[in-house]
């Protein structure tokens, strides 16, 4: 804050004008900065313009103490966020709070029931069979990819199975969803006699770019149904992406994208889950030591999981391509859709392909947390409508204009003439926090939320203050009996010490309540560090160059008895300084 | 003005004045007292803690002319868990079910809708899980215990570490006070009641640091001279500061009455009340505790100091010879060398001890024009 050097407040005192002029240019700026904007209101929070507040509090997992570090929550940020705005959700943001909350601001007139579903439930990951897939899109009828061999496998419900070998290298889709989805699934052990396919010869699988698929099972109206679904499903599309298999329940076949290896969106016909997210135990990215095939994902099942899973990879190591795959999706997207080679008992398996070790490592997040690399629980949901927090604004700004005229009728009758001075300051004041207040929500995305309200309405004490001390100071120095102008001058160093101090002391306190609270503490906290630091500077650029310059005033000079600064009323010596006065014993106590 | 205006002028002159310092062990007994009170209303009754700490959920409805107790039933009923209802100043209810969680809140929101006859999307359902407002305290806590240690830091730093432990011992003292009157009183604890008493911190050391201020430019030469004793030098800074603590407290109360009376009075319960009502007791009792225990409690620190010892050795030595002389000093000295000038008198107090500084400075000087 640009106090004044010490000892140099002459030179403020000389040229007045130039400090009015100064803010009075600077609020004109940033009002025309305002309006330029277009955004002449402050952006109001979620409890006052109505909407969803959901905060997410991450939870410890037993053997997992440092899950919660800022890399994880950052994730989860970015998955939330995919999540919520993939439902077309505008303006909804997520944000981490403190150091494991994630805090979800749904605007009203969106669906927040939804939302919340979308954001609150953690894992929504399912292994469903592989029914039928192709490349979706424009991309379906090119080439589909380039490592595909044509090795048609001649089965009837024959698909476009883009996969590529498993020495395709996959794309790095550094993001969590869209996986590459040629991964191989073998046993942790060795692959036993019987298996059926060994896991490197049937990676070639068939690319044929057929798009008339015919899913196995009897033809009744649901899987017609399907069948029309999945022909006009358009995966490059994101909306049809987010809304494919929307809704659908893990015992019912539904259709649902995915990206391959090499970027392109495919499109798959799934049948009923049979292993969920939660039956997983483990999961893990490996690096194959052994062999040297690179990194892999391992998976550990739990003992109904494993059974499970023993069944389902049975059956599907006995299918072709593409039936012999399986599908992880998450959230309705393929994650991932290793084939399998053979029947896994164990209780564990791995998929295999070629990772690299963030892509390893992010699938075995999301298998092992769903799609987010924590878990969150509810711990609080907000509903608002309009209305309650229209009216709780509407009673707060009542409250406020009540608490500013209180606060004028007393400066007035206490301080008369200098109330002047003392309510344009105020109204300078609050008129700078308006228009911050408007800046601040498009540029750092404050929004003003009630206890904010609160925070402003109890700055006006904290305003006013700093004028009290400079009048009573100024009235000090009449009393000593000198003229009103060295007296403003006078008193103003040891006021400015006195507010520096204080106000340093108060914006202490609320920056260290912003940066360590969450939530709505922190709306408080930072209204009443940006009115602690307004007050200085309008104290400094504003209060004191004009109490110079009605110094000069007769008004105000000759001590009108109505200046509030009449010598006499102030009971102000004589003006002869040395003579001694009759005063009343006094303090003849001892202490 | 002219009342507040006089006293004020009279207390500046010192012709007025409360001995703060003198009568500190009162006014400690009290504060005692009302801290004992405070623990004890704590321990034996303490804090209704507000849904936020148990979890659970409120509903807010808009005008309705169910009653209390009717909807209370209904609440009951639709949750099988205990509701406190609550009638807001717009005609709407406010109804808090302990103990539930999400999925419970949608099926009770609707059931409370089909019962009170209102369109479920009218209903507005908070619901919070026992770890957001304990979460909230617990970085409240966080917050309180790294503010104080830097405010202490830095008002050892600004000022000495004597004003820093007082001010430290004021704060605690304004948080009890808070805290006990919330447990003696009832009113619940929510998170706003947390951001208020968050709020005090600053303000009750606002209030003790412009105390803290005059009385350390007040005491700047002290040992310097032979009047005062630092207690009396202390009471004096309280007395001359009185005008604008009273001015301060006022017209910082005056907006948290506003905020007090409109969002409890007439919306009822809330977030605004909530806050309003712990700052407008925090705020009080910060300002009782920069005057009656703060600065006493400096004044006392100080007096242990072998210098200030001396000092006052001194001051009683000489108020002893002046009773002795008959020769009543005090009346003229107040106000006359030592306070009012503190710049340019502090040195001129040397001199004879009765005679007053101005004369002293005359005679060294050549007569007439002195400019």
């Amino acid at each position: 804050m640009a106090a004044p050097k010490k000892g140099r407040s002459a030179s403020a005192q000389s040229r007045p004008g130039r400090s009015l002029a100064l803010i009075l240019i600077a609020i004109a700026a940033l009002t025309g900065g305002m309006f330029y904007s277009g955004h002449p209101t402050p952006r109001l929070g979620i409890d006052l313009a109505g909407g969803t507040s959901i905060t997410l509090e991450a939870k410890n997992e037993p053997g997992q103490p440092n899950a919660i570090n800022k890399t994880n929550m950052d994730t989860a940020v970015d998955i939330m966020n995919r999540r919520v705005n993939g439902l077309g959700v505008s303006e909804a943001e997520v944000q981490t709070q403190g150091d494991k909350n994630i805090i979800v601001n749904i605007p009203k007139g969106t669906n927040s029931k939804q939302a919340r579903e979308q954001v609150g439930t953690t894992a929504k990951l399912y292994f469903r069979p592989v029914l039928t897939t192709e490349v979706s899109g424009a991309a379906a009828t090119a080439s589909p990819s380039p490592s595909a061999s044509d090795s048609a496998s001649g089965k009837p419900t024959d698909k476009a199975s883009p996969s590529a070998s498993s020495s395709a290298t996959p794309s790095a889709t550094a993001t969590s969803q869209g996986r590459a989805v040629t991964d191989a699934l073998k046993a942790d052990t060795t692959p036993s006699a019987g298996s059926s396919a060994s896991a490197s010869s049937s990676a070639s699988a068939g690319a044929s770019a057929d798009a008339s698929p015919s899913p196995s099972g009897s033809a009744d109206d649901d899987t017609a149904k399907l069948q029309a679904e999945y022909t006009a499903l358009d995966c490059t599309n994101r909306e049809a992406r987010a809304k494919a298999g929307e809704g659908a329940r893990p015992t019912d076949p539904t259709v649902a994208c995915g990206q391959n290896s090499s970027g392109q969106w495919q499109k798959y016909i799934l049948g009923p889950a049979e292993v969920s997210g939660t039956d997983i135990k483990k999961a893990a990215a490996v690096y194959d030591t052994q062999s040297a095939a690179g990194w892999k994902v391992t998976m550990d099942f739990t003992s109904g999981g494993a059974k499970k899973f023993a069944s389902i990879t049975g059956k599907l190591a006995q299918n072709q391509s593409p039936q012999n795959q399986f599908a992880i999706v998450l959230d309705g997207e393929v994650v991932s859709d290793p084939y399998v080679s053979q029947a896994l008992t164990g209780g564990n398996a791995e998929i295999s392909g070629s990772f690299s070790q963030t892509e390893a490592q992010d699938l075995a997040n999301m298998l092992k947390y769903g799609a987010l690399p924590l878990t969150f629980t509810e711990a609080s949901v907000t509903t608002v409508t309009a209305a309650l927090g229209g009216e709780q604004l509407q009673a707060g700004l009542i409250a406020g204009a009540i608490g500013l005229a209180l606060v004028v009728i007393y400066l007035v009758v206490y301080y008369r003439g200098l109330s002047l001075i003392a309510v344009a300051s105020l109204l300078v004041s609050a008129g700078l926090t308006y228009v911050l207040m408007s800046l601040l929500g498009p540029t750092i995305g404050f929004a003003l939320n009630l206890p904010a309200v609160c925070g402003a309405i109890v700055a006006i004490g904290i305003t006013a203050d700093s004028f009290i001390v400079y009048f009573e100071r100024i009235r000090d120095e009449i009393r000593e009996g000198r003229s009103l102008r060295p007296a403003v001058e006078r008193a103003w160093p040891r006021a400015r010490r006195t507010i520096l101090v204080s106000d340093f002391v108060s914006f202490l306190a609320a920056a260290v309540l912003f940066i360590v609270t969450v939530g709505k503490v922190q709306g408080f906290a930072f209204t009443l560090g940006l009115t602690t630091l307004l007050d200085v500077v309008v104290v400094f650029f504003f209060t004191k160059p004009l109490m110079t310059i009605l110094a000069r005033k007769k008004f105000f000079a000759s001590g009108h008895s109505w200046s509030g600064l009449d010598p006499k009323r102030l009971g102000a010596k004589p003006p002869l300084r040395r003579t001694r006065r009759a005063s009343a014993p006094v303090d003849t106590k001892e202490a | 003005m002219s009342k507040l205006g006089t006293l004020g002028a009279r207390l500046h002159r010192g012709e007025i004045g409360y001995d703060f310092v003198g009568k500190r062990k009162i006014w400690y007994g009290i504060s005692i007292l009302i801290t004992i009170t405070a623990i004890l209303g704590l321990t034996v009754r303490g804090l209704n803690m507000g849904i936020e700490f148990q979890g659970g959920a409120v509903f807010t409805t808009e005008r309705t002319s169910v009653s209390v107790t009717q909807a209370e039933t209904y609440a009951e009923e639709a949750s099988g868990h205990d509701a406190i209802v609550q009638k807001l100043g717009n005609g709407g209810l406010r109804i808090q079910v302990a103990g539930i969680d999400t999925a419970q809140s949608d099926q009770i929101n609707e059931q409370l809708a089909k019962d009170l006859k209102i369109d479920a999307d009218k209903i507005n359902a908070e619901l919070v899980g026992p770890s957001w407002g304990d979460q909230v305290a617990n970085k409240a806590w966080q917050g309180l215990a790294i503010f104080m240690v830097l405010v202490v830091i830095y008002l050892a730093i600004a000022f000495e570490w004597r004003m820093a432990l007082a001010a430290l011992v004021a704060l605690i003292h304004d948080i009890t006070i808070t805290v006990g009157i919330y447990a003696l009183v009832g009113f619940e604890v929510t998170p706003g009641t947390v951001i208020g008493l968050l709020t005090i911190l600053g303000y009750s050391l606002y209030d003790t640091v412009v105390v803290f201020d005059s009385l350390k430019e007040q005491t700047k030469d002290i040992t310097k001279q032979t009047r005062y004793t630092y207690s009396e030098v202390a009471d004096r800074s309280i007395n001359g500061t009185l005008v604008r603590s009273i001015n301060t407290t006022v017209v910082a109360l005056l907006p948290v009455g506003g905020l007090l009376f409109i969002g409890g009075g007439v919306l009822g319960a809330g977030m605004l009340n909530d806050i309003s009502l712990s700052l407008f007791v925090g705020l009080a009792a910060g300002a009782y505790s920069s005057i009656f225990i703060a600065t006493p409690l400096v004044a006392d620190l100080k007096e242990r100091e072998p210098q200030m010892k001396a000092l006052r050795k001194r001051v009683l030595a000489k108020r002893a010879q002046a009773a002795a002389k008959g020769d009543s000093l005090e009346p003229q000295a107040v106000g006359e060398a030592y306070d009012d000038e503190p710049e340019d008198a502090a040195p001129a107090v040397v001199g004879p001890r009765n005679q007053p500084a101005s004369r002293t400075r005359g005679r060294g000087r050549p007569s007439g024009k002195r400019r």
